[in-house]
């Protein structure tokens, strides 16, 4: 087959949903009325009917299934979205979370009325436990973010209980962009340390900042280098003796899975991407889950309600944790991106994620051993789950790494994480997951050594890209300064 | 296993090409005293078809709908979901692409958030609506941050009509940061009271409409008083069908509407995911915490969509950032937007309605039999009704027969005498009903 995966096929135009709309069309019949009418008095009703657009139920259909034709999805194409770890989202894990009996579940329903729920979320948190040597879990964290958010929260609520505040928080620079918001939300000022020459943090560099007024470090590990932090252990024994505390951002886990236990290298809180790590779909944006994870002695401070087992024998919800940060989310979490996630888990067991990893990181260094000949790599030693290049050696013909990432998708593939992370100028940062085939690595290995021999022989072509797709490259700075976020 | 493509002959050809010996070399960055011992104690590996026996049965020990009749609302609803609705948002395009970082390949998910975006910011009376949120509870937490960083003062004033699991959100993300929580009363009405409010320092009101109890609040009022005192009104709410015939939020002077989308053809989902909505005018678009999609065009000329306004974000302002949110809701957004356009204006009306008058015709007859109304306040969907004191038991054993008969407020509200909070949707027929009533009858 060749490299060339994008065909040209028919697409069709599609105006925006209220162009389509024709009053007097309704997608849904209802039934007849069988209670009377009662009319809600004026000054609380509204006068007029809401501006929605009316279209009838084929309208509907086509308008998003042309849409959907104008996406790239894991299921189109290989997605190496550096840090963000598109593997493929099994099927089977949709059915699961569409079963009436998890699906149609009321949030409120009596303990009884809800025995299968509670016991599949208990089970994932012991799962997630397993995986990451920690202690004690909760699943109520939304996406990866607020999972951090939780995991700060721990931190300032612990201080606290000790009576102490502690205003900065450690953040090297190889640490995922949320880190420094996250951090910030709970009043901790981030300071930012440097990666040492390997693209690792140094114990030493920490030993020099940390103080009795930082509450820790916020570390990504495996980095967004794509390295594993191998001094941790060290900075985690730096950290505790100055009274601090080691949150890692767990959600390059994919690289580590039955390879490294967290808990057992010295970190103390830990979140996981439910959407990274355990295959569940991302959706164009979300919902994702953010699990956080703690050591024994913070388990007190997770979010309430939490699940536990009854001594009478079944499962039930408690508040009763007077430390609890408290409540995070409206209810309980997103019960149903766990219910794929488990299913990914059950899928799979022990031997078969430590293979995913194990694959997840062949198929990365596959990639570095192949182009770094042609691409510059700052960082040439063997990498976990994604590597990151450079586009230093076009520089020359006044390509950059944004020309790359729209040119690959004249060639059929998802572009790289572009321009991060920042210690790296111009950073292509690539993470192909252990779901794509050694077919499939060849053909994006050999786009990108075509883009690069474009780029020296015709580098207007490679400014033009992407030539093939819908639209062209889009005019991001008129949009904010003109912003135009409703129609 | 299938998700793995290697074959042994693969992984063979990749070793040699990268120059290592073994998949186990490859991890000669960890240091031997970081690699785990002994390997993970997690339960067999289950084929497809064992997994799907494992699962039927977990889902199997659930009360569910529609083997429930469901008489409760208080944060999530039951609605009948068109089937169209799951069968596009879940077309594979849309439900297995990220964030759509690149534009040229994500055309669809930009236009359909945008357009969910249109949708919202009308049926909220808003400017400007992001692309979603996790949830309700959240979107009102982070409006309420949004409020103290525009007024730059340090109080929040809180509605106890305000569903109490919210009322906690915000309680774990503002104690961090001392800002201070004044919560106001609510009238016999069942409306939210703010005589005597001390609105010193007062960054924002927040209430709920229909708010816990059910009960829709005098918007138009709670916003003079908010804005007389220099804060904005945040107004939230839970049951977003209501939007299809109340009074708007916007028209009626809140400045920020948080509330959440999960009747927008979200099942309940044991409480999540869901969809956090949330709107702001126009001059506040700046301070909005989380993603927006603007329209634009390409090179050629030609429209197209894109995320826009990075410059608030945390990726780009670090710890300046309007808030750390990255992953949102998007795929529920996608949904509620699928949702809207096969109801139409006349379908959600409709619906709105229904709902109105099945809850309105519950009220009715539980009055009839000794039940009466706590507050007077018109409602949509939900109200609260004194029970008599047996009513615990009752609904106990009517668990048992397959109906969940709305929920006991008790403990959160203390001063109220035996309150119980009952829901009806489009979804419970008269039948239904009376089967209900004549189980509790004197």
């Amino acid at each position: 087959m060749s490299i060339q995966m994008a065909a040209s096929g028919l697409s069709m135009n599609e105006p925006l949903l209220w162009e389509r709309g024709r009053s007097g069309r309704c997608g849904v019949d209802f039934p007849e009325d069988d209670v009377p009418d009662r009319m809600l008095p004026d000054d609380v009703a509204a006068s007029t009917v809401p501006d929605i657009p009316a279209l009838s139920e084929i309208d509907v259909v086509r308008h998003y299934t042309r849409l959907s034709t104008w996406n790239f999805g894991v299921d189109t194409g290989m997605y190496p979205l550096g840090s963000c770890t598109m593997k493929y989202n099994p099927k089977t894990n949709e059915r699961q979370a569409g079963l009436g009996g998890f699906a149609n579940v009321h949030p409120l329903v009596p303990e009884s009325g809800c025995q299968g729920v509670l016991r599949l979320m208990y089970e994932l948190e012991q799962d997630l436990c397993e995986i990451t040597g920690m202690d004690a879990a909760s699943l109520q964290p939304a996406a990866g973010a607020h999972g951090e958010l939780a995991g700060m929260l721990i931190l300032h609520a612990w201080l606290s209980q000790r009576g102490e505040t502690r205003h900065k928080i450690i953040i090297p620079d190889t640490a995922h962009g949320t880190n420094p918001a996250s951090a910030a939300l709970c009043g901790f000022r981030p300071v930012a340390v440097a990666s040492g020459p390997s693209g690792i943090l140094q114990a030493e560099t920490v030993r020099n900042v940390m103080d009795e007024d930082t509450a820790g470090i916020m570390i990504t590990n495996p980095n967004t280098l794509g390295l594993f932090e191998a001094e941790l252990p060290e900075i985690c024994r730096i950290v505790h003796e100055k009274g601090g505390l080691v949150y890692a951002d767990g959600a390059n886990m994919n690289a580590l899975m039955g390879i490294v236990s967290m808990g057992c290298i010295g970190v103390d809180v830990i979140h996981l991407n439910l959407h990274k790590t355990f295959s569940t779909p991302h959706g164009g944006g979300g919902p994702g889950a953010g699990p956080v994870l703690v050591k024994r002695f913070l388990e007190p401070f997770l979010p309430v309600p939490r699940v536990i087992q009854r001594e009478e024998g079944g499962f039930g919800l408690s508040d009763a944790y007077p430390l609890s940060i408290g409540r995070m989310v409206g209810f309980y979490g997103h019960f149903l991106v766990c219910v794929r996630a488990y299913s990914y888990i059950r899928s799979l067991g022990a031997e078969g994620l430590r293979q995913a990893s194990r694959l997840a990181v062949l198929n990365a260094n596959y990639i570095r051993s192949t182009l770094k000949d042609v691409y510059h790599l700052p960082f040439d030693t063997p990498c976990l789950h994604e590597c990151v290049f450079s586009d230093r050696k076009l520089l020359p013909y006044k390509v950059g790494t944004i020309d790359v990432a729209k040119r690959l998708m004249d060639y059929g593939f998802h572009p790289p994480t572009i321009y991060f992370p920042l210690v790296v100028p111009g950073s292509i940062m690539i993470e192909p997951t252990e779901t794509e085939s050694l077919e499939e690595l060849d053909r994006f290995v050999e786009a990108m050594r075509t883009i690069a021999e474009e780029a020296e022989r015709n580098p207007d072509m490679v400014h033009a890209a992407p030539c093939r797709t819908r639209v062209t490259r889009l005019d991001e700075v008129e949009a904010a300064r003109r912003p135009c976020l409703a129609g | 296993m299938r998700y793995f493509p290697h074959t042994e002959e693969d992984i063979r050809r990749m070793l040699e090409t990268i120059g290592v010996e073994s998949l186990d070399a490859l991890f000669s960055g960890v240091p031997p005293d970081c690699r785990s011992s002994g390997s993970m104690n997690l339960p067999d590996p289950l084929c497809e078809w064992e997994l799907d026996r494992k699962m039927d049965e977990m889902a199997g020990q659930n009360a569910a709908v529609p083997n429930l009749t469901l008489l409760l609302g208080a944060g999530r609803y039951h609605h009948h979901i068109p089937s169209i609705v799951p069968a596009l948002a879940n077309r594979s395009e849309f439900l297995t692409a990220y964030t759509p970082y690149q534009p040229e390949i994500s055309q669809g998910t930009l236009q359909a958030i945008y357009e969910y975006q249109t949708l919202a910011a009308r049926l909220m009376g808003m400017d400007v609506v992001t692309a979603s949120h996790y949830d309700g509870a959240t979107a009102l937490a982070e409006s309420l941050l949004m409020a103290v960083r525009k007024t730059g003062k340090s109080t929040v004033v809180v509605s106890r009509a305000i569903h109490p699991h919210f009322r906690q959100v915000i309680q774990t993300y503002l104690k961090p940061t001392g800002f201070v929580v004044v919560e106001a009363g609510f009238t016999d009405e069942g409306t939210t009271d703010l005589t005597g409010i001390d609105w010193t320092d007062a960054a924002a009101l927040a209430v709920q409409s229909p708010n816990f109890f059910g009960c829709v609040e005098p918007l138009s009022r709670h916003a003079d008083a908010a804005h007389g005192t220099g804060a904005l009104l945040v107004a939230s709410f839970t049951e977003a069908l209501s939007l299809g015939i109340l009074k708007n939020p916007g028209s009626q002077g809140a400045d920020i509407v948080a509330g959440e989308g999960q009747s927008f053809g979200l099942p309940m989902g044991f409480g999540g995911p869901g969809l956090g909505m949330l709107g702001a005018r126009q001059d506040l678009v700046r301070t909005l915490p989380g993603r927006l999609i603007g329209k634009t065009r390409d090179r050629n000329g030609n429209p197209g969509f894109v995320l826009t306004l990075a410059t608030r974000e945390q990726h780009i302002r670090r710890e300046k950032a309007t808030s750390n949110i990255c992953s949102n809701n998007g795929h529920c957004a996608l949904t509620a937007a699928i949702y809207l356009a096969t109801l139409g204006a006349e379908g959600l009306v409709r619906m709105a309605r229904t709902n109105h008058n099945k809850a309105a015709y519950l009220a009715e007859k539980l009055q009839e039999i000794g039940m009466p109304l706590v507050f007077s306040a018109p409602f949509f969907n939900e109200f609260v009704v004194q029970a008599p004191p047996r009513f615990e038991a009752v609904r106990r054993t009517l668990m048992e027969k397959g109906i969940l008969a709305g929920l006991s407020i008790q403990t959160h509200y203390p001063e109220l005498d035996n309150p119980y909070l009952f829901c009806a949707t489009e979804t419970v027929s008269r039948a239904e009903i009376d089967r209900f009533l004549a189980e509790v009858k004197p």
